[in-house]
């Protein structure tokens, strides 16, 4: 074919459309001869021609000289020719709009054409005109192809009218065209409803406060019924106008899921995840207890996972919304595991998107699949699939602690292969670890330590400095590997400074005699040769912490973290619900809200799940809908971006539960001006949580172009006028940690003595042991076991004694402990059998313990629950006792009880009398209510307690007096 | 009442791009711009953005130069492009661009650059009847075929009226179809897809049947397929043997879906010709088929020996024809020596495979293969993947998971009787096994 050849011809001049002006200098006889050929008398010429004309068109040359020639080929009753000029005048028109009036009075004609093929090839046409000038022209035949006998043309006629809307708003509603196309949705054809449904939501966005769609259970209705009846894509449209609607209650949302779930079976995927999305969001109306509701949510998976078998792009899309749906409702698919495990020849995309889906929904019940599966990925040659595999096995380890240990050999053995992203990314997820489980695996730190010089991502090399830190007492070279990070502190990126910074203070509490030249290096690097503001201010306030109160100093930067959660790079819970709301569009697939990337959709609502209106839970939040009832609602996990730094970590980790008393400084460090820091500013700011004062440079970070220019004054009395830390440095009280008693004497046992006590800290339950051994010969192999117990005590890691104990040796270790054990109730409650084994003999004692251990930190009550709870309480549950010879004030009592967990919620004072009403929450969910009257001048206490479990009421009065006394 | 606040725009922009011979002169074959919010010359910012993607050995579907998103897929040598600059719904966009394939597919045979040029009239008429201002139309192709046809010249009398299909309620099968033997041939398809750990075990093992239809049936048959579906029978209350749970079934568009839902029965209008009517999966557990063990042992700076034993673990009586065991070999490998106790075995140093080969492979049997490769004494510091193994295979006259046709019920108003024929074939999905390589 001649147009054909001519096509190639001209593609091998250029590539670009945009090159199209040297087309038409320089080949401008061509133009000449194509005129001649469109005025030409003969029909076939005059086709042949417009097909040359639209060819150069197609590879970008400029036609648009020809304009009149080929707008005088439009009267013709051939079809194809009619629809190359048409086409011709879509992409012309706009750049001869005075030509373009030309075109109209055919296209008035051709609107009214016996041949409904002619008529909606015209009215579709019209619409893509973008003059202005002719659209006036165009409403008459619009309204009359509205109105058409023939549903193709209706359905054409509707599409137009959001076309026509797009160019101008005002003259479809003066002409009414919108109460024409909402008449269509009660059209008897299925294509015109999902035309007239897709036209009129795209007219609605453009509207956000047009009540255009008018959706009501009758309208909701007709959507329903068409629904069964049109094409694939009109189910598409039908069903993302139905996600719109907010059901009146729970029966109108349960009778449209209904409706909607035959869906799930449609061979397009798109039909299927559009009806996912109204799924997902109607049945945040269902009550839970609803047969239904299980239903449902049994209906969901199978679909969900059949999208694993659709093309690649599609699986893609797929995997970005499961991943939501996942963090949504996690029960869905919860069993369905194996069907992410990675292919080979899965594209890298889908494989990234598969690993994240793994470890959300990685537990106890599957890890071990799972990190087998992980281990087998890490070893593969894709270096950002490896390194995402990497992070997955210490994601895994933080998350299911009975596989932590497993985790860590793995990432030992990874480590061993000595590939170099392998060995860095695994050495920034054993950091992550260490905050988790810390004291329990740092054997490892001489492996980690190996590998020092391999490290050159400052990721890797901030997070191996911080171990370094954290540990240096027990690396015995600490000193030496963190000054051969010295040499070349100006080269190193600002993670690293920092963290630098930060370890080497840490070496020097520890270890102050031998290390005092190497900090007083960092300081001066850090405040003196640097430029940046959160180094120099980090430095500056380790130089006047350490200067004015080394005790101080110490409490501060080598304070108990808190431990970092497991739930990682959530999304945040009314970010979530916009983005369940989106399922299957772009946000969906970026995991960002529409108004994040579409231009001017800023302003516009953000979507919302409706609220549950079943009966009971009333207008509850649905994500607490599962707290109702006693227990304490979650507290919702913190987020750690995936690929966060060190710094993004630590700052996050001032919101991770548990955490220990006092104000969390994030706030306060957002708000930094300047001033606020000091004085009192700076008490919050270093109070307890931030441990490990990275987090304080994060703050500070946060607002580096406020800082006050004061700052860049040099070192010297100003500084001391800045930071006013008079008896600033305010720590929380401790927990309440009974003196070591003997609990095996050594007669007993052989020559072994056990004493030792109970303590927590930073929400982690410690045993804390000595061991003697009065005996002659070496004792080794010691391991512990636990009876069960009232509150399912059990050692979280074993006994750690690595090193055998010799004659008269003692040694002290600390073993932590969780609470998920067996449960059996003991008599006292608090009585705990412990064995313990060694080389010689199995020994056995029993102790018993402060419940205040127990006593976890999310304990504070909201105000209204303990009121309620507190009238809930049957009276008979009620015991009280008396706390005698007690010289605190009401405050002082108050800030020591809380020290133990014990939170003070309200205080009332009646005629001299302070009550004091506080919340107590034990490790296995039970809540104990207390009322503690103090009256002025009295040292008797009396102290009521209420608590559904009645017998644990003498523990928790005997840890009132034991805290109160000490 | 709530207001709702619908924001659900669809595509913009369908673009093909080609690729030719260097990467360098992508161009743009064929455009057509559907709603006008997308400036044409967005499109020369998505080369570059690939590229970088594919440097990086991160490509993604979806990519986005300032407020313009792409959204691609690519198709032989084709890159088929959409952009839009709303929030568009991506799932629809790549279904669509899929059917967009299918369509030019059955229209050209091929779709490629070529068949592109040479039809490039009929392109632009298709892609005016798919697409409205971003709302996908008509895409049944039998149905465009009608009146979108090659041969302009030909139909033109013919095309004086739209076909009553394409706003029909049944959009898929025209009226007046003809044949003089009546007749529905069923081919029920079960492809195992298969995942085995190095050390053996099974991770993950699943079932994907399709039930296809060739129809050639007059008039307006109504058809209704009945299998042995437990759910059914759980339903009936009857009890006739064995019957699968099929774990998710997903219907041609020509299924009643509700009817499906409230009683489990298959009644539908059928397209005329070719068609998938419905596919599904299930979940049981089965053993593999064909199960392989290999031993495969690498000396550094000499050889590789290869060990492949496989076993076929299904019924003596069946057979599994044109058995092809594909074993990766490093990329480096030189001089294969192949031993097999059946068939035979080649060297594919293209896509680095010993490609073992045996036409028959009867249940119950086992067959051996060993091979050496030379390795050169300098070793290719690249890092290598691992492959697995994989397996391909087809087993006539069997199902795995034991689905059944009972019966097809042919009903047309003309009373003609029709004839059902049922063939039933096993074959490997995505069937592999990971080796200790």
């Amino acid at each position: 074919m001649e147009w054909a050849n001519q096509l190639c011809e001209n593609r091998q001049f250029g590539s670009k459309m945009t090159d199209s002006k040297y087309f038409t200098t320089t080949k401008k006889g061509e133009i000449f001869e194509l005129k001649a050929e469109l005025n030409s008398d003969k029909k076939e010429k005059k086709k042949e021609a417009v097909k040359k004309v639209i060819a150069s068109m197609t590879v970008g040359k400029d036609v648009s000289a020809l304009f009149p020639d080929v707008v005088n080929c439009m009267q013709t009753d051939n079809l194809e020719l009619k629809k190359l000029v048409y086409l011709y005048l879509m992409n012309y028109a706009k750049s001869q709009p005075d030509m373009a009036i030309m075109a109209v009075n055919t296209f008035v004609k051709d609107c009214e054409d016996p041949n409904p093929l002619i008529r909606a090839l015209a009215v579709r046409t019209m619409g893509c005109i973008r003059v202005d000038k002719i659209t006036e022209y165009l409403c008459e035949p619009l309204r009359k192809c509205l109105k058409d006998e023939d549903p193709y043309v209706r359905k054409t006629a509707a599409v137009c009218v959001a076309k026509l809307h797009d160019i101008n708003a005002q003259l479809v509603e003066d002409q009414g065209f919108l109460d024409t196309l909402k008449d269509l949705i009660s059209d008897s054809n299925p294509m015109v409803v999902a035309n007239a449904v897709a036209a009129l939501s795209e007219i609605a966005e453009s509207h956000p406060n047009s009540n255009l769609l008018d959706l009501n259970p009758q309208s909701i209705n007709k959507l329903l019924t068409a629904l069964n009846e049109c094409t694939e894509w009109g189910q598409i449209f039908i069903l993302d106008c139905l996600a719109n609607y907010t059901p009146r209650d729970d029966r109108e949302s349960q009778s449209i899921c209904e409706r909607v779930t035959p869906r799930l079976s449609h061979a397009n995927s798109a039909v299927v995840l559009s009806a996912v999305k109204v799924l997902m969001k109607f049945m945040e109306m269902l009550p839970k207890d609803l047969d239904y509701y299980g239903t449902l949510l049994k209906k969901l998976a199978p679909p969900l996972v059949t999208l694993l078998s659709a093309e690649p792009e599609l699986q893609y899309v797929a995997l970005r919304n499961i991943n939501l749906i996942v963090q949504k409702r996690p029960e869905i698919l919860k069993h369905e595991m194996k069907v992410f495990f990675v292919k080979y020849n899965d594209p890298i995309y889908v494989k990234l998107e598969k690993l994240d889906i793994m470890i959300r929904l990685a537990s106890q019940a599957n890890i071990a699949q799972v990190l087998a599966e992980l281990k087998e990925y890490a070893t593969e040659v894709d270096v950002d699939f490896v390194r995402k595999a990497v992070r997955a096995i210490g994601r895994c380890a933080i998350k299911v602690e009975q596989s932590a240990e497993r985790c860590v050999s793995t990432l030992l053995d990874l480590i061993q292969t000595k590939v170099n992203y392998v060995v860095q990314e695994a050495i920034v997820v054993i950091k992550d670890i260490f905050r988790k489980y810390p004291n329990k695996y740092e054997s490892v730190i001489a492996t980690l330590c190996e590998n020092l010089d391999s490290l050159d991502e400052p990721e890797a090399r901030a997070a191996m400095i911080w171990i370094v830190g954290e540990y240096a007492e027990r690396i015995d070279n600490a000193d030496e590997l963190l000054e051969s990070f010295l040499e070349g502190f100006h080269d190193e990126s600002t993670q690293v400074q920092l963290q630098l910074l930060t370890a080497i203070v840490k070496l020097f509490l520890k270890k102050p005699t031998e290390t005092q030249e190497l900090v007083q290096q960092v300081l001066s690097l850090a405040t003196q040769d640097s430029d940046n503001p959160d180094l120099r201010d980090r430095g500056y306030i380790y130089w006047r912490l350490l200067s004015t109160d080394p005790v101080a100093a110490k409490e501060v930067v080598l304070a108990e973290k808190p431990l970092i959660s497991e739930e990682t790079d959530l999304i945040e819970p009314t970010l979530l619900e916009e983005l369940i709301c989106h399922i299957g569009t772009l946000a969906s697939v970026y995991h960002k809200p529409p108004s994040a990337f579409v231009e001017g959709s800023r302003g516009v609502m953000h979507k919302r799940l409706p609220a549950r209106t079943g009966s009971g839970e009333g207008t509850e939040c649905p994500d607490v809908g599962n707290a109702a009832g006693g227990s304490a609602p979650e507290a919702a996990p913190s987020i750690i971006p995936s690929q966060g730094d060190l710094l993004g970590d630590l700052l996050n980790l001032d919101l991770a539960p548990p955490t220990t008393t006092g104000p969390t400084p994030s706030t306060s460090g957002m708000q930094m001006g300047g001033m606020d820091l000091l004085g009192g500013g700076l008490d919050s700011l270093l109070g307890g949580d931030i441990g490990g004062s990275p987090a304080m440079g994060a703050g500070f970070g946060a607002a580096p172009t406020v800082m006050p220019a004061s700052l860049n004054a040099p070192v010297g009395g100003g500084l001391g006028d800045l930071f006013d830390l008079g008896g600033g440095v305010g720590m929380p009280m401790g927990a309440y940690i009974p003196p070591k008693t003997v609990w095996l004497p050594a007669m007993k046992a052989k020559g072994l003595e056990i004493s030792g006590t109970f303590a927590r800290r930073a929400g982690v339950i410690q045993m804390e042991l000595v061991l003697t051994n009065k005996a002659m010969s070496v004792m080794t192999d010691f391991a512990i076991q636990f009876n069960r117990n009232s509150f399912g005590l059990a050692p979280a890691g074993p006994l750690q004694v690595l090193t055998p104990l010799g004659p008269n040796q003692t040694i002290e270790v600390s073993l932590p402990l969780s609470t998920v054990g067996p449960v059996m109730k003991m008599d006292p409650l608090n009585n705990l059998q412990v064995a313990v084994k060694n080389n010689i003999d199995v020994f056995y004692f029993s102790c018993q313990y402060p419940i205040s251990m127990l006593f976890v930190e999310d304990g504070k009550m909201e105000r209204q629950v303990f009121l309620a709870t507190w009238k809930d309480i049957p009276n008979d549950n009620e015991s009280q006792f008396q706390i005698q010879d007690c010289h605190l004030n009401s405050e002082a009592a108050s800030n020591k009880l809380q020290g133990s967990n014990i939170f003070t919620i309200a205080k009332r004072t009646v005629e001299g009398q302070d009550m004091l009403y506080m919340s107590i929450k034990l490790s296995n969910g039970i809540w104990v209510l207390a009322e503690l009257k103090v009256q002025a001048g009295n040292p008797n206490y009396t102290i009521s307690l209420k608590c559904r479990a009645p017998e644990v009421s003498q523990c928790v009065f005997q840890c009132y007096e034991a805290v109160l006394k000490n | 009442m709530q207001i709702s606040r619908p924001r659900q725009p669809y595509s913009a922009v369908i673009v093909f791009l080609s690729l030719l011979i260097s990467p360098l002169t992508l161009q743009v074959l064929i455009c057509r711009n559907y709603k006008g919010d997308v400036d044409m010359a967005e499109i020369d910012h998505f080369l570059p953005l690939l590229m970088t993607q594919e440097e990086e050995g991160l490509t993604c579907p979806i990519m986005s130069h300032g407020n313009v998103h792409f959204l691609w897929i690519k198709h032989t040598n084709l890159y088929l492009v959409a952009t839009t600059n709303k929030n568009s719904n991506a799932s629809l966009v790549y279904a669509f661009l899929y059917k967009v394939v299918e369509v030019f597919t059955e229209y050209f045979t091929e779709l490629e650059e070529e068949s592109i040029q040479d039809n490039f009239v009929v392109v632009y008429e298709l892609l005016d009847e798919l697409m409205d201002f971003g709302f996908p139309q008509t895409t049944d192709s039998k149905i465009l075929q009608e009146y979108i046809t090659q041969e302009g010249t030909k139909l033109e009398v013919a095309k004086t009226k739209v076909p009553t299909t394409v706003t029909n309620a049944v959009s898929w099968r025209s009226e007046g179809i003809k044949y003089k033997k009546n007749e529905v041939f069923i081919d029920v398809i079960e492809s195992i897809n298969l995942l085995v750990n190095a050390n053996g075990s099974v991770m993950s093992s699943d079932i994907v049947g399709t039930v296809k239809l060739k129809t050639m049936l007059s008039g307006m048959p109504e058809l209704r397929l009945g299998l042995n579906d437990r759910a059914l029978f759980a339903l009936t209350g009857r009890d006739k043997g064995k019957t699968v749970t099929m774990e998710d079934v997903k219907f041609h568009q020509c299924v009643r879906l509700s009817r499906f839902e409230s009683d489990r029965t298959i009644s539908f209008i059928p397209p005329d010709g070719e068609s998938e009517l419905m596919s599904y999966r299930i979940n049981t557990h089965v053993k593999p088929l064909i199960w392989i063990e290999s031993v495969i042992e690498k000396f550094s700076h000499s050889r590789v020996e290869i060990m492949v034993k496989a076993k076929g673990q299904f019924k003596k009586q069946s057979v599994a024809n044109n058995v092809e065991v594909r074993v990766p070999v490093p990329s480096d490998a030189d001089s294969p020596k192949f031993k097999t106790s059946t068939g035979h075995a080649k060297y594919v140093p293209e896509k680095n495979l010993a490609v073992w080969t045996i036409k028959s492979f009867p249940g119950g049997k086992e067959f051996l293969m060993r091979a050496s490769f030379g390795l050169p004494s300098v070793e290719n510091d690249e890092m290598e993947g691992k492959p697995p193994i994989t397996v391909n295979f087809e087993i006539p006259y069997f199902t795995v998971s034991g689905i059944q046709v009972r019966y097809m019920k042919i009903i047309e108003k003309s009373g003609y009787q029709a004839l059902p024929w049922v063939r039933y074939i096993t074959q490997s999905g995505d069937y592999q096994l990971r080796s200790n390589f």
